[in-house]
């Protein structure tokens, strides 16, 4: 670990939280607000789409009219997509004339984009034509917008006195117009700016010195990579994602790069701080879940820095774990984008992370297996209260009175809901991952046997049910067998708690809101912050130990051991 | 109050009942348990026959299997005896309460009193008419409706002074297994056999037939997932150990499974409860259920009747304050003289402080006087003595206008004393002596010793206290303030009581009171948590979610703490049962993979001597620990009032970090001892 390293990575994070308090305002103005900054410009253009779309847009929706506005949204997105990756050899704008795309990989990359995790199974720039990118590109925007703002229907359910979750046309046509269009536009144009090429053109043909011809693929990428960054998408339109120099060329569009993609989870904390009235709630969520980033982040970048010794044996060299890495963004740069990248659930990289050490690579393992570090657009903060309902009534208890959380008093009801929602995430992984070791199709996919294996079969379904989209790699992913799987992995890691939460908001709502007292539990105090993360980390670490343990863990003693495979 | 309760029988009945809870009909209530139960099945079998599961037919890992199989039996009967011993002592005690109740023979008559005949009190149906003389037990429940009667209730309150109860008012119930001393009584039975407020005691504390409160419901829910959680994480581990070519023991998975799943809390959940009924009884307060207990504990608004509850019932003569030229030793003699007759408290305290101040009645003074008696037409009362003077006190407002009409002029004082005797909590007493205004009395009311500190833990638990009282609001404001309660009512009517609870609940808070009468009934069944005094009327009594055997309105705060004590231990348990999976994994899984992953050995941080041992020892421990926290499940984790964030911070000290630290040892300590039997390696 350098101090340049370590100032550049803690620089970015203090910007990307002097940021958010504003921007965390911003959004509240845009779901709450009477008048916001951007009225004069969107509001005949939102108004034109609701009288298009014939939806009457003041009309207050209960949790079910929210959850099957969403779920029939999803759907719609779904269709649509899917009908134009089906028949892109037929549709125009395919400039690089590519064929038809297979059924599981067409099924997969739909469950994938539609849920906002960007899950890639095919090579973009061989598979798909431009219209596709398109159609994805446009998910990239309506879905991240969509798990935003059924975040904010479930913060609403603690809101002293409403009767709604709020209109949820309203609320996702507004997060695009006020939030994603813009702050997209002007990233974009940033990233230009540090020489990111936007094109619609096709490949082109290079002469290289030494007389062979190079194709070189190209793609309206600025455009991709605001957006890709931003909603925490991750998918990339090249198939090394930001490790290509045409998605991220340098140190300062890396920088970039993570702004955008830290910027929306991070704010949203403070914007629910907003919705309950409690600015201090929304620092203490904001301090527990950074220390534990930081921690992971001094983790994940000591293990790379401290490199790996039987190479240095082998070298007789110490050094850091270059494999991998682009020089680009060094061994810092490299770790803070991993780290964030797997926090926010994005799911891009710029690293190859099947190339970390093993201690290195448990860390964004861990972050999504966690799910909780900050998240994904709206789904980390419901994960998030999720697991302040369960903090809440263990500890609650202790202070002996009926469990509350924000005025709301927690019952059979929403534990019932808490508990399960706390059981999708872990179960999914789980029942995946040991199919998959336990089956010939799932084995035939691994390219490391061994503890590396393990790693790389559980991260595969642990990135596919935080929804983050990232790959370990050393896995074929195509396959049928892991096209199909990882696809009903990402389906139920969104849908299900999203639908469970929801229900609780509301449940919730129609609770009176109870007055604090010097004998209710505080959970704006660091002890409950604290307890509140001791809480996630018990949770996850005994969920998942077991297959850290048979994974990363052992993959690590067994390299400090001096064991090669 | 303890009764002697013969607990080597209660320990005798509970382990046996450990025996007869194994049934699977009576463990299914329990998730947690029931799949122990179902993985010490399973252990049982491979004991018998190791084949059966698929594993070789002599591992030579028999023993361990046996001894696997030894501990979970344990553990489950460990389980079984901390809800017997619950259920035992809550029984005993409830029984010692109705003990004489079942013997008792009950004379029916019909409405004119003419005798239908004797049947056994437990077949006696509500509605029936019952006469029981002097010496006679009675039989149910039920309201006097004709009759006078003292009555000793010392069986269930423990007070041996006899209490007079009659037909009509507030003092006409009466509670069964209580005995007539004098006189008799005709009485409405009020109660169908079996649902007597003992009985549906009896049922809260009967582990079968409890209803599980809201809260238990939802802990229930919430180990039941997490039970879940473990099931997955084990059924998942063969295939990953599969792929590694480890091969994983049955009982060594079953072991881990049952260390992991939080069996403390789900051995202990159900006792937890049960005691916290048997501490309500102990304090002999009857509650019709346990989510009423449970409410206690979450009340953020205290109702409380300033008579009785926060004052003595009496108010006490403190000074007194002549007028203007009357000299204080004449007015402190007519007030003597005046009180001499009067027998009310306030009387007698009026002659014991007139005689502190050295005023006696002197020999003969009194001879040919008549009392003048107290009426609700008058308002006064007093003397009239033989030589023809009249000396009364009063109301100010009633001495004042008797002054008016006899043309005295009113001394401009008046006002001033009476109004700086108001002020200071007192209520003043004007003395008259033939229309001439003597004086005034301080009345005080006297606040129960140990009010004001019972009142500030209140308000550390951030519970608000009302004081309802008749009294105008300056002597309300000055008693609320000296007792140290938050706020009060003044001049109330009963149906004020009512709105103050009705506006507390729709602002959402929990509502407490207590009530007596007839016309506290309706508050009382409002209130979230009504608790009704015994010696009040049925109507009360029923419709309070719980009775007080002592009619003690400041036991109100007593049922606050054991409610709020039954949630604190749930959850300190809860917390040190998840806790304490942390050191049992280090133990198990480095164990577990100890031949296809030997490089996890690094994990065994205890250095436990061999992978049996360690198994073994972390599964001993999740036995052991469960007797080891029977006392303090049954006692309830120590209640201090104090704030919310500030006991949280204390109990996550002792029970979370506590609960996390204490295995490593508890274990470590466990695996020398099976390496010193020899047990390590077999």
């Amino acid at each position: 670990m350098t101090w340049q390293g370590l100032l550049g990575d803690a620089l970015l994070l203090v910007v990307v939280t002097l940021a958010a308090v504003p921007v965390g305002r911003y959004m509240y103005n845009v779901f709450e607000g009477d008048r916001s900054l951007l009225d004069r410009v969107m509001g005949p253009l939102e108004r034109g789409i609701f009288r298009l779309a014939g939806i009457d847009e003041s009309q207050g929706m209960d949790w079910r009219s929210y959850a099957i506005a969403f779920l029939l949204s999803n759907l719609a997105m779904a269709v649509v997509v899917y009908l134009i990756l089906m028949f892109q050899q037929d549709l125009p704008f395919n400039p690089a004339r590519l064929g038809p795309v297979a059924p599981t990989t067409i099924f997969n990359t739909v469950a994938s984009f539609v849920t906002n995790t960007n899950w890639q199974v095919y090579s973009p720039e061989q598979t798909l034509s431009n219209l596709s990118e398109f159609a994805l590109q446009f998910l990239q925007f309506a879905t991240p917008a969509a798990g935003l703002v059924v975040a904010i229907a479930f913060v609403r359910g603690f809101v002293a006195g409403r009767r709604d979750l709020g209109n949820y046309y309203r609320d996702l046509v507004r997060a695009l117009t006020r939030i994603f269009l813009p702050i997209a536009f002007i990233a974009a144009i940033a990233l230009i700016a540090t020489g990111v090429p936007d094109t619609l053109s096709g490949s082109v043909i290079a002469h290289t010195i030494t007389g062979a011809t190079q194709t070189i693929a190209r793609a309206p990428a600025a455009g991709f990579e605001a957006i890709k960054q931003l909603g925490t998408n991750g998918g990339g339109i090249f198939n090394v994602n930001s490790a290509h120099p045409f998605e991220n060329p340098g140190p300062l569009s890396n920088l970039i790069e993570e702004f955008l993609m830290a910027l929306l989870p991070t704010s949203l904390v403070f914007t629910f701080g907003h919705y309950i009235k409690n600015r201090r709630q929304a620092w203490i969520i904001f301090g527990v879940t950074m220390s534990l980033m930081v921690v992971l982040l001094l983790v994940i970048y000591s293990a790379e820095a401290a490199g790996n010794p039987l190479v240095h044996r082998l070298l007789g060299v110490a050094g850091p774990n270059w494999e991998g890495k682009d020089t680009r963004f060094g061994i810092s740069g490299s770790s803070l984008f991993t780290t964030l990248t797997t926090a926010y659930t994005t799911g891009a990289v710029n690293t190859m992370h099947d190339s970390l050490t093993p201690l290195g690579g448990l860390v964004p393992l861990f972050e999504m297996m966690l799910n909780t570090v900050f998240g994904g657009k709206g789904a980390g903060l419901l994960n998030i209260l999720m697991f302040f309902i369960i903090s809440v009534f263990v500890t609650g208890l202790m202070v002996g009175r009926t469990p509350e959380l924000f005025g709301k008093k927690i019952e059979v009801r929403e534990v019932t809901a808490a508990a399960a929602a706390m059981l999708v995430h872990p179960f999914i992984i789980l029942a995946a991952t040991a199919l998959a070791l336990s089956t010939a199709a799932g084995r035939a996919g691994i390219f490391n046997p061994g503890f590396h294996g393990i790693s790389e079969v559980v991260y595969a379904y642990a990135s596919s049910a935080a929804n983050n989209g990232s790959a370990f790699a050393g896995l074929g992913a195509s396959s049928p067998f892991y096209a199909i799987s990882t696809g009903i992995v990402i389906l139920l890691g969104r849908y299900l708690s999203m639908l469970l939460l929801l229900y609780i908001a509301g449940s919730l709502l129609a609770k009176k809101t109870v007055p604090a007292s010097t004998g209710t539990l505080r959970t704006d105090t660091w002890t409950f912050g604290w307890i509140y993360l001791g809480i996630v980390l018990i949770v996850g670490a005994l969920t998942f130990f077991p297959v850290l343990a048979l994974g990363p863990i052992a993959e690590q003693l067994a390299m400090l051991a001096g064991r090669v495979f | 109050m303890v009764r002697g309760i013969s607990y080597q029988g209660v320990f005798r009945r509970a382990f046996i009942d450990s025996f007869r809870k194994l049934d699977p009909r009576l463990q299914y209530r329990n998730p947690v348990m029931f799949v122990v139960e179902i993985g010490t099945l399973v252990t049982l079998i491979m004991s018998l026959d190791p084949r059966v599961f698929g594993g070789p037919a002599d591992s030579g890992a028999r023993g361990y299997d046996v001894l696997v199989t030894v501990i979970l039996i344990v553990t489950l009967l460990f389980a079984n005896f901390a809800e017997a011993l619950a259920e035992g002592r809550g029984r005993a005690q409830a029984e010692s309460l109705r003990r004489t109740k079942a013997e008792t023979v009950a004379h029916r008559i019909d409405e004119s009193g003419a005798k239908l005949g004797d049947v056994p009190a437990s077949r006696l149906h509500k509605g029936d008419l019952v006469r029981v003389d002097a010496g006679e037990l009675i039989p149910a429940d039920g309201e006097i409706v004709r009759g006078v009667a003292s009555i000793d209730e010392s069986a269930i309150t423990g007070e041996s002074a006899p209490v007079i109860r009659e037909a009509g008012g507030d003092f006409s119930s009466v509670t069964g297994g209580t005995r007539v001393l004098s006189d008799w009584i005709e009485m409405r039975v009020e109660q169908e056999p079996g649902k007597s407020f003992l009985d549906r005691m009896i049922a809260l504390v009967e582990g079968a037939e409890r209803q599980k409160s809201p809260n238990e419901l939802a802990l229930t829910v919430l180990l039941a997932a997490l039970t879940l959680i473990f099931l997955l994480v084990i059924d998942t581990l063969p295939p990953m150990a599969g792929y590694l070519h480890a091969s994983l023991s049955v009982a060594t998975l079953i072991a881990l499974l049952v260390c992991l799943i939080p069996t403390t809390i789900g051995a202990l959940l159900s006792a937890i409860g049960i005691a916290g009924m048997d501490r309500v009884i102990r304090f002999n307060i009857i509650a019709k259920s346990g989510k009423a207990v449970e409410a206690a504990g979450d009340v953020d608004t205290l109702i409380l009747d300033k008579t009785g509850t926060i004052t003595l019932g009496n108010r006490m003569a403190d000074a007194f304050q002549p007028m203007p030229g009357v000299a204080y030793e004449d007015m402190v003699h007519a007030a003597l003289l005046a009180s001499e007759h009067d027998e009310t408290p306030e009387g007698k305290s009026i002659v014991v402080l007139a005689e502190r101040e050295g005023q006696h009645v002197a020999a003969g003074e009194l001879d040919g006087a008549s009392p003048i008696v107290f009426s609700a037409e008058t308002r006064r009362s007093g003397v009239l003595l033989a030589s023809g003077r009249e000396i009364a006190k009063g109301a100010v407002d009633v001495i004042r206008r008797a002054a008016e009409k006899s043309g005295s002029p009113i001394p401009p004082e008046l006002d001033a004393v009476t109004e700086q005797i108001a002020r200071s909590g007192g209520t003043p007493l004007g003395v008259v002596e033939d229309g001439k205004v003597l004086g005034v009395i301080h009345l005080k009311d006297i606040i129960k010793s140990g009010m004001q500190d019972r009142f500030a833990a209140l308000r550390r638990m951030g519970i608000h206290t009302v004081m309802v009282t008749g009294d105008n609001p300056l002597t309300a404001a000055t008693i609320a303030r000296e007792a140290g309660v938050d706020d009060f009512i003044a001049e109330a009517k009963p149906e004020d009581k009512m709105r103050r609870i009705r506006e507390e609940q729709a602002d959402g808070r929990l509502v407490a009171m207590t009530g007596d009468g007839t016309n506290d009934a309706p508050a009382l069944a409002q209130a979230d948590v009504g608790l009704a005094m015994n010696s009040g009327t049925s109507a009360a009594k029923e419709a309070g979610n719980m009775v007080d055997l002592d009619s003690d309105p400041t036991k109100l705060i007593e049922v606050v703490s054991i409610g709020k004590q039954l949630l604190i231990t749930r959850g300190a348990i809860t917390t040190f049962s998840i806790a304490n999976d942390v050191a049992k994994y280090f133990a198990i899984i480095p164990a577990m993979f100890v031949t296809a992953v030997p490089a996890l050995q690094a994990l065994n941080v205890m250095h436990l001597t061999s992978p049996q041992s360690a198994i073994l020892s972390a599964l001993i421990f999740n036995a052991l620990i469960i007797p080891a926290l029977i006392p303090l499940a049954l006692r309830g984790v120590r209640y201090r009032p104090m704030g919310a964030t500030e006991m949280l911070r204390r109990n996550i000290l002792i029970y979370g970090l506590g609960g996390v630290v204490l295995p490593f040892v508890g274990i470590k300590l466990i695996d020398l001892a099976l390496t010193a039997l020899g047990l390590a390696r077999i």
